[in-house]
């Protein structure tokens, strides 16, 4: 039995569209479940205090440090390495067996699992090199993480400047690092931008990685060989043992508050990026 | 640049571009370093095929981790990979560019929200549903492949939008021509020329499914043993690991790090056949 065509298209762009709009309910439904739930706790209070008896109650404060200076850290190592092998890959090589194998390796490192992340950093930063649970270890760890995608973006982003602002600058005579410094990568600034953004995003929410290397201790750092706990490891430990499910929830709210404005902020720049392209 | 000159410059830069590929070797060689040593000690057989995991008599036998973990992928494939598909190839053929414009950018975010975050919204509301509709503990199996299903969708909807949008017009133009409506264009011309990266944007939702921990930990209920129903309780791989790295010494830290191992080589080799896939794509283009 052949069915019309016309029903069979009616009946595919139904289904297409209800899955697409499945798929946004469901964001939708897990933003709004938390801050429903975790917006009545936050408040400056819960941001501001130290937390007691291991969060069941008082506030976050210290994880809000730890959630700030451990992707900042990691950030500082992970940015200058990634736009560095950016800049060699786009600015300075033709696609040799060299950048093959560059490539591949970033490719795989995007896809390694935030665990072994985790066991790595564990097994070298923490133990090896005797960083100790720290922010250093944590940091390291993260900056391992993200390099992938701030290669990725400023690499993009590279090679989104037009061909004929490096020809204007070479026939001015400059050299290809001064048309580098000077033209690309102050053209190309957005882009990069973006992949930071994206990075610390990234890191904010990360557990599994940060977790055994960075440790969860509640105190406030003094340097960068004490341990700290992030909000993500923070809510983690308050939700799995049962601390506080309102604290949790307040927690959740903040971490959710954090990532989202950070991509929010990264997807700005990158439109503003794009614009001003085409 | 007056203090290295050009040359140097380059070499500087060459060096940095080495810092990923340095970094993955590194992970490798001491993730092996730790856990291979202990593959060979205890035997690969009794290791990846015994049922028996307790660490305090000295059994570290992996299969019933190794047989979650690929219940809880697949069933976040089923879960997964359908809807995102559809999701893809509505975004990329049917809606209009507005739409587009905001949606992707919406799902993307669901790749942003913390796995922790997905882990607790499966604990708290679809755990109970479980429970009191179908029976079992609720921290499941089926919880598991719910809560990963919907973790890898950014991943597959967006990897096969990119190789949706990559087939030429000319093909969807060339299918119209002859009469046919815009759903058999897409199903018959070009899905079927898209399919190798839709298979791409598959298989790294798979290696995204089987390395997630936290949502796993929290969602899954981890006891040790190999899964007869969806609503039992199941422990992966990468839970095993997250659970008892934290006080594991000695022979029981080695067959944590020799689970880390079996999860490394699945993940490289998921990897590269979706690079091998993607890479397909690109040259048909």
């Amino acid at each position: 039995m052949r069915i019309n065509p016309k029903y069979t298209q009616w009946g595919a762009v139904t289904i297409l569209t209800s899955a697409t709009i499945f798929t946004i309910l469901i964001l939708v439904f897990i933003i709004f479940f938390i801050l429903e739930k975790g917006l009545p706790v936050l408040g400056l209070s819960f941001l501001t205090e130290n937390p007691q008896e291991m969060g069941k109650a008082g506030g976050i404060f210290p994880t809000l440090i730890g959630t700030i200076i451990l992707p900042v850290f990691a950030l500082l190592i992970a940015t200058p390495l990634g736009i560095s092998t950016s800049v060699y890959l786009a600015e300075y090589t033709k696609e040799t067996r060299i950048t093959k194998v560059i490539r591949f390796g970033t490719d795989c490192l995007a896809g390694i699992p935030s665990i072994i992340f985790g066991l790595f950093g564990y097994i070298f930063f923490v133990i090896t090199l005797g960083f100790g649970w720290s922010i250093l270890s944590g940091g390291l760890t993260l900056a391992v993480m993200v390099l992938p995608t701030i290669i990725r973006t400023s690499e993009e982003a590279i090679r989104a400047v037009p061909n004929s602002y490096r020809k204007v600058s070479f026939s001015l005579g400059a050299s290809r690092w001064q048309t580098v410094k000077k033209v690309v990568l102050p053209n190309a600034l957005p882009g990069i931008v973006t992949g930071i953004m994206l990075s610390i995003g990234r890191s904010i929410g990360e557990t599994a990685a940060v977790i055994f290397t960075a440790g969860s201790s509640l105190r406030i750092p003094s340097s960068v060989f004490d341990s700290t706990r992030t909000m993500a490891v923070h809510f983690y430990i308050l939700a799995r043992e049962g601390i506080s499910s309102e604290n949790a929830y307040g927690t959740a709210a903040t971490l959710i508050i954090a990532v989202l404005f950070v991509n929010l902020l990264a997807y700005y720049t990158m439109h503003r990026f794009i614009a001003k392209r085409s | 640049m007056k203090l290295v000159g050009e040359k140097g410059v380059q070499r500087i830069l060459m060096i940095t571009a080495l810092s990923a590929i340095s970094s993955l070797l590194l992970i490798a060689l001491f993730i092996f370093s730790e856990g291979l040593p202990f593959i060979f000690k205890y035997g690969a057989g009794n290791f990846l095929l015994a049922n028996e995991w307790d660490p305090n008599t000295g059994h570290f036998g992996i299969f019933p981790m190794i047989m979650s973990s690929v219940w809880v992928t697949l069933g976040a494939m089923v879960v997964g990979a359908p809807l995102g598909i559809a999701g893809a190839i509505f975004l990329s053929e049917y809606a209009s560019p507005i739409i587009m414009k905001i949606v992707k950018p919406t799902i993307e975010l669901l790749a942003a929200i913390p796995s922790v975050v997905y882990g607790f919204i499966g604990v708290m509301v679809l755990a109970p549903v479980i429970r009191n509709n179908l029976g079992g503990p609720g921290l499941s199996l089926l919880a598991g492949c719910i809560i990963l299903g919907i973790m890898i969708l950014p991943t597959v909807i967006s990897i096969s939008i990119d190789s949706i949008l990559a087939v030429p017009r000319s093909y969807r133009e060339g299918s119209l021509a002859l009469g046919a409506t815009t759903w058999q264009t897409t199903h018959m011309v070009t899905i079927k020329a898209a399919r190798s990266g839709i298979v791409a944007s598959i298989i790294l939702g798979l290696g995204r499914a089987i390395g997630e921990t936290m949502a796993v930990i929290m969602v899954a209920g981890n006891s040790v043993n190999i899964p007869n129903s969806a609503l039992d309780s199941v422990r992966t791989l990468t839970a095993n690991i997250a659970l008892e790295m934290s006080y594991a010494t000695g022979m029981h830290r080695e067959a944590l790090f020799a689970t880390g191992v079996i999860l490394f080589i699945i993940i490289m080799i998921l990897n590269s056949i979706a690079s091998v896939a993607i890479r397909n794509r690109n040259a048909k283009k």
